[in-house]
């Protein structure tokens, strides 16, 4: 298929979103209801990744540098 | 001559030239639980193989069930709605003062109606404005209330290829020259009979059509009836009651399932054209009797079509004559869709098999699919078909066949078998089957996932999920092209499909151009989905559906 421009592509990609998830059957406003949901969801999930994942990863790579790589320092030390 | 193993069935299939589709099939089959078409061993499974039921990807299914579940969320939220009174209610509704009754109106096929065929209904029940043939003319209708109410615009929407009537052999025509028998016996007999076959309806006509679909058929008699849908519902009945035994196929049509439940026999249903199990049944039945007392069944009735309209598939004939006589049982073959449409004569699944008409004890069939005609038979042998001219409830109840329809079937079948003195009728035959095989082969190379035998006409292309399916009914429409789609409760809630019937008036322009639209739409909604391995190079597309749908 042969899209002129990026728009149409895109517009192409929402509808096969609506086609999948169902909503193409749907009234207008019942649309705007789901994508509005969907998009707060989503909305919350990368806003909680961007607020804990780079905490979670430092933990998580500490914990890992004690186990392994914290070993020769202390025999190091003694 | 009928086979009765199955080695010997095999090479007659083979011998026949009945096409084996056996591109790599092997890993399509992964979930044999699932898979309600599958067979137990090798010759069974290879010839089940050569009737392609292929399973979708698991993605296909994940998002028929997310979509179907949306959308029941945004039922029940509106079904709140119209009870909180915040909108309102356009379809029935309990009274008042009967709030406290039993509800009539709550169950789930009312809610199923109510909130999702009632969105998307204008691709159904179009009104059609000129004959059936392989172009028609649609009335326009628009829709301001979300398809509540529909109102016309007063154009029409003209030469729509027709790919949803059972126009399988083309006499759904209007041609002057051809119809002018029946424009003679209308002046002749009347339009209407006013009475039925045993009272003073038995016209000389209804002889005369008898006999030659006796002689059609290759059989000792026959009797017709007014309508399609009463010769199964209404002779079933007569042919077996209680303490008879009927094995029915999983997928009957109605009339069928109607007729057997009015009978009062016993029915199970066997899987889909499985004779492993038909087989044991067939042994339990004789073996264990009826249920309570033990006695033996009066008759064991098996009932199978002879192409199975929404799957597109053809009964195995010759196995089960063999089981039929192995387990001395009954055979009713309805052959609603297959008369004249399969065979190199037309002459339906017997020719199609070569087997022996003979063998099967009930032919049933429709004038209604390949004759462009109303109506049904039944034909066998003369004993049968005497007793049903005493005992059918049509017969005795049912107005008769009226006269230009009896003489459209009669000229159809002169035509088919060449009485009338031309070779039109074989023409068509010969177009059809051709038609049949060039449209089913292309689909499959686009990468459409088609079920069926490789040599009926009906063409079921499968959609899977409920927004698809609209959108595909509308764009076609777009496109000048009229489908018939078909979803839950027809058919089972995870395999929506649209149904082409590919006719005999069809020619190879139409058929192309109906091709490269289903190309065009195909991948405007992803809706390739087959895996198998394709003879051309477009094997890269389906990889670009993967990407986007998951």
């Amino acid at each position: 298929m042969n899209f002129k421009n990026f728009r149409e592509y895109l517009s192409w990609l929402y509808f096969q979103y609506l086609l999948i998830t169902g909503i193409y059957v749907l009234e207008p406003w019942e649309k705007s209801i789901f994508n509005s949901v969907l998009f707060s969801a989503i909305a919350m999930v990368v806003y909680t990744s961007y607020v804990f994942i780079p905490i979670h990863m430092r933990l998580a790579l500490e914990f890992f540098h004690e186990i392994f790589g914290g070993q020769p320092e202390s025999t190091m030390t003694l | 001559m009928a086979r009765s193993t199955n080695g010997d069935s095999l090479k007659q299939l083979n011998h026949n030239g009945l096409k084996w589709d056996d591109s790599g099939k092997n890993g399509y089959h992964k979930k044999p639980a699932e898979q309600k078409h599958g067979a137990g061993n090798g010759v069974a499974s290879r010839q089940n193989k050569q009737e392609s039921f292929e399973q979708a990807p698991m993605y296909v299914a994940v998002c028929t069930y997310m979509g179907f579940g949306i959308v029941t969320l945004f039922g029940y939220f509106r079904d709140f709605l119209r009870a909180v009174g915040l909108e309102k209610c356009n379809l029935a509704q309990e009274r008042e003062e009967q709030k406290d009754f039993v509800p009539l109106y709550q169950d789930f096929e009312n809610f199923y109606t109510r909130n999702l065929y009632m969105r998307v209904r204008d691709n159904w029940n179009r009104p059609i404005c000129s004959l059936p043939g392989p172009v028609f003319d649609l009335m326009e209708r628009v829709s301001d209330d979300y398809n509540w109410t529909f109102r016309f615009t007063g154009r029409t929407i003209p030469n729509v290829i027709n790919m949803g009537s059972y126009n399988y052999l083309g006499f759904a025509e209007n041609n002057a020259d051809f119809l002018k028998t029946v424009a003679d016996k209308v002046q002749q007999y009347g339009a209407g009979v006013c009475s039925t076959r045993q009272e003073i309806g038995n016209l000389s006509i209804h002889e005369e059509l008898e006999q030659l679909v006796a002689n059609f058929l290759g059989v000792e008699s026959a009797m017709t009836f007014g309508m399609g849908f009463a010769t199964n519902s209404m002779n079933i009945p007569a042919l077996v009651g209680k303490g008879c035994l009927i094995l029915s196929d999983e997928l009957n049509h109605t009339s069928l399932i109607l007729g057997a439940r009015l009978s009062g026999a016993t029915i199970r249903v066997f899987k889909h054209n499985n004779m492993h199990s038909l087989e044991k049944m067939l042994k339990e039945a004789i073996c264990c009797g009826q249920p309570r007392t033990h006695r033996a069944w009066r008759k064991i009735l098996i009932m199978v079509e002879g192409i199975y309209s929404m799957e597109g598939s053809v009964v195995r004939l010759p196995e089960v004559i063999a089981l039929k006589k192995k387990y001395k049982a009954h055979l009713y073959l309805d052959e609603a869709h297959s008369i004249g449409a399969v065979g190199a004569t037309g002459r339906g699944v017997t020719e199609l098999f070569n087997v022996n008409p003979a063998d099967v004890d009930v032919m049933m069939g429709t004038f209604t699919k390949s004759f462009g005609a109303s109506g049904g038979y039944i034909a066998g042998k003369k004993e049968l078909v005497d007793y049903l001219r005493c005992h059918s409830h049509s017969a005795v109840y049912a107005s008769a066949m009226s006269p230009p329809v009896t003489e459209q079937i009669i000229r159809a079948i002169k035509c088919i078998m060449g009485k009338d003195g031309t070779t039109e009728g074989i023409r068509r035959i010969r177009q059809l089957a051709e038609n049949t095989r060039y449209f089913r082969a292309r689909l499959k190379e686009m990468g459409f996932i088609i079920y069926g035998n490789d040599d009926s006409p009906v063409v079921p292309v499968l959609l899977y999920m409920p927004g698809k399916v609209v959108a595909f009914a509308r764009e076609m429409l777009q496109r000048k092209i009229g489908v018939v789609v078909v979803g839950f409760p027809a058919t089972p809630i995870t395999e929506a499909r649209a149904r082409f019937c590919v006719s005999a008036a069809h020619t190879r322009a139409m058929l192309n151009q109906v091709l490269h639209h289903l190309n065009e739409v195909g991948d405007l909604l992803c809706l390739k989905f087959s895996r198998r391995k394709r003879p051309s190079s477009c094997s890269l597309s389906e990889e670009t559906d993967v990407g986007l749908d998951s």
